[in-house]
């Protein structure tokens, strides 16, 4: 059994305990706020907080939120209530990095104090999963050495094809505004009577509805996905096509946007950052393996399994921007494909290539694809992208 | 109440909870707190919500979520067609307009759905909003009001407080993210596929007469068709349903008859994919393992 975690008779108490607790959370990117340290101490009145499986459970349901966090959490609470999960104690001195004035003892300190003393075996990216990658401090060791290797996006994309991207990307956001919602509200003409508001004026005139105010079903914006590939066929439209995904983050507060290569990473967050040079040096941190080789089945099969399902549904355009170039065996595109447009989205997938005199998709993968697409069109420079409104708006 | 003796409540009412699960609707019932409930269609979300209120002796109140739910059909709406004849019946008696407008927008027009009904209940009730994740983000905002204030505000009304705190139990399988602002006033569980000895229970509980052997070979059965590729895995409603229908036929042991096998897979597999992916060799060599 491992051995809970011995704090210094000198210690300030049990709330401070749980306020590193719930700070150790935070450094692992848990999003928790003040309130949630108090519901957790409150919570832990009702059981029995001695005994740590009932804490641990306590603590989980309180601190939790969605599934990745839940499957997170036991490592965490290890770390920081059991020792860090170690079945002997052996004391390491190790001094704690940042002054912490709640911690007395080295070990708890340590524990809420370090993020990569514990984050070793809990949040480092071992699959490439892309969420360890998109939050916490820790990664920037990791990736410090590495970094002279990648392309440094900065060099790649201006701030100014930025913001001509943005306008595009408003535009085209506009264009896809079809979708009929269901849910109904006033308007001046519209297929139904609006009845609160008939008898709330018929009041007025004695009960003789004079006027029939309406309803109807307001049009509802399409949400954006944007997949793009960064292999390195692609180099050549990279510049573009970031430029595009940088402006339309920042034009469209729900599109959603991926690179991919060999493994698919999300840079929605990234690419949110207010200062746009900022977002794309974030980017280029992600973007580990830009401009080798890709494999487009593996990725959006990956992105059909875990993102889609969360983020896909009857109101997103996928929008692949890739040339079809596939390194792996390009089996698994169509399947991908089926896949993503089962939760009702539509596919767009533009081409940089299908702008060339005379081409016609005869890569394996494009061909594939095909049968799944919504639309398939051509798009190397800015300019073609706004060309696309028209499209889009027949979608 | 420990969170133990509210387990041992649920498994008297055929309800075999993890202890997770235990622990958080323990915590729910005592910080008056909603509790989120995630987890793959099948494995037993909205029925935590009916054993609880069985568990509690109250009322389970149900608003199914779905996309364009509104106000009008989750909280409240007025009986237009009677408030139209009160105004006329009002008009002939002479009524004046200030009394007609205070009689119409009172309680007596008013139609309760499920959100008010649940706050207006003289006994604390169990609310159940689920699959909530159906209904769109629009739906989520009028959720918060009423989940962190309890009140629903009608504006020719005023603001109604609940009598009583309804326990809230939220469901979720994960068609659409939900907003951080409605996970962060929810404690929050993962109700994952059981494993081998809860689903064991879970059998045994529902059915006392099958055999350990069949019983046995069922759950293995079913355990090992979770961790195919699958389209839609099965859930814990279709294992009962397949040992339902082995029992049903007849059957003592899985391996007797593949043709039995293959057929009762149709309570199992919902898809045409994933009964293509399981043809008579595979259910055979999973049926052998489980055996």
């Amino acid at each position: 059994m491992t051995l809970v975690t011995k704090f210094a008779a000198r210690d300030p108490g049990p709330a401070a305990r749980m306020t590193g607790f719930a700070r150790h959370l935070r450094d692992h990117g848990l999003r928790l706020g003040v309130g949630e340290t108090a519901l957790a101490i409150e919570a832990l009145c009702h059981v029995n907080a001695a005994n740590p499986s009932e804490a641990r459970r306590a603590l989980k349901s309180v601190f939790t939120g969605c599934t990745e966090e839940a499957a997170q959490f036991d490592g965490l609470f290890d770390s920081y209530w059991m020792n860090g999960g170690r079945v002997k104690t052996r004391i390491t001195p190790t001094a704690p990095n940042a002054p912490n004035e709640h911690a007395h003892s080295t070990r708890e300190a340590n524990a809420a104090g370090d993020p990569s003393d514990g984050a070793g075996d809990i949040s480092a990216p071992d699959g490439g999963t892309g969420e360890a990658d998109a939050n916490g401090e820790g990664k920037l060791v990791a990736t410090d050495i590495a970094n002279l290797f990648k392309k440094d996006l900065r060099d790649i994309v201006r701030p100014d094809d930025i913001a001509e991207a943005e306008k595009i990307a408003l535009r085209l956001g506009a264009a896809m505004r079809d979708r009929k919602s269901r849910r109904r509200v006033a308007a001046r003409k519209g297929d139904q009577i609006h009845f609160r508001k008939a008898i709330r004026q018929s009041l007025a005139t004695g009960g003789e509805p004079f006027a029939l105010p309406r309803r109807h079903r307001p049009d509802r914006t399409l949400r954006v996905t944007a997949i793009c590939d960064v292999s390195g066929s692609m180099t050549v439209y990279s510049r573009i096509f970031l430029a595009f995904l940088a402006g339309l983050m920042r034009a469209d507060p729900r599109a959603d946007a991926y690179l991919f290569h060999t493994k698919l990473v999300r840079i929605t967050e990234a690419l949110r950052d207010k200062d746009a040079l900022r977002a794309l040096a974030r980017l280029s941190l992600l973007a580990d393996g830009f401009a080798g080789g890709s494999k487009i089945g593996d990725s959006l099969n990956t992105f059909a399994g875990t993102y889609g399902r969360r983020f896909v549904d009857n109101r997103t355009v996928v929008m692949i921007l890739s040339d079809g170039y596939d390194t792996a065996a390009p089996d698994g595109i169509s399947d991908a494909l089926a896949r993503l447009k089962k939760r009702g989205c539509k596919i767009i997938w533009l081409n940089p290539l299908k702008g060339w005199d005379g081409y016609a998709p005869t890569a394996r993968a494009m061909a594939q694809a095909l049968p799944h697409l919504d639309l398939f069109c051509a798009a190397n420079t800015l300019g073609d992208l706004a060309a696309l409104e028209p499209e889009l708006a027949r979608l | 109440m420990t969170f133990k003796t509210l387990q041992t409540a649920m498994a008297e009412q055929g309800y075999i909870a993890s202890g997770d699960l235990a622990m958080a609707l323990h915590l729910s019932l005592q910080l008056g707190r909603p509790l989120l409930l995630e987890g793959a269609a099948g494995v037993g979300k909205t029925e935590v919500a009916r054993v609880l209120a069985a568990v509690q002796d109250t009322q389970l109140i149900r608003l199914q979520c779905y996309e364009g739910l509104d106000a009008a059909q989750a909280i409240y709406e007025w009986n237009y067609q009677r408030q139209l004849l009160a105004i006329r019946a009002a008009s002939e008696d002479g009524e004046t307009g200030r009394q007609v407008e205070a009689r119409i927008f009172s309680d007596e027009f008013l139609l309760e759905r499920p959100l008010l009904k649940a706050i207006r209940q003289t006994k604390a009730p169990v609310l159940l909003i689920d699959e909530i994740d159906r209904a769109d983000e629009e739906f989520e905002a009028y959720l918060l009001e009423i989940l962190s204030e309890f009140q629903i505000t009608i504006p020719e009304m005023g603001t109604i407080t609940a009598t009583t705190r309804p326990m809230v139990i939220l469901t979720a399988n994960g068609t659409r993210d939900l907003s951080d602002a409605l996970r962060r006033r929810c404690l929050y569980a993962h109700v994952p596929y059981p494993d081998l000895e809860t689903e064991l229970s879970i059998l045994v509980t529902r059915y006392p007469e099958i055999t350990d052997r069949l019983c046995a070979q069922i759950v293995g059965f079913v355990q090992s068709l979770r961790k195919q590729e699958l389209e839609k895995k099965p859930g814990i409603a279709e294992m009962l349903d397949f040992a339902a229908a082995l029992m049903g036929l007849g059957v003592a042991d899985l391996t007797d008859d593949p043709a039995i096998l293959q057929a009762s897979l149709a309570t199992l597999l919902k898809t045409q994919m994933d009964r293509d992916a399981i043809p008579t060799e595979i259910a055979q060599r999973l049926a052998g393992k489980a055996a």
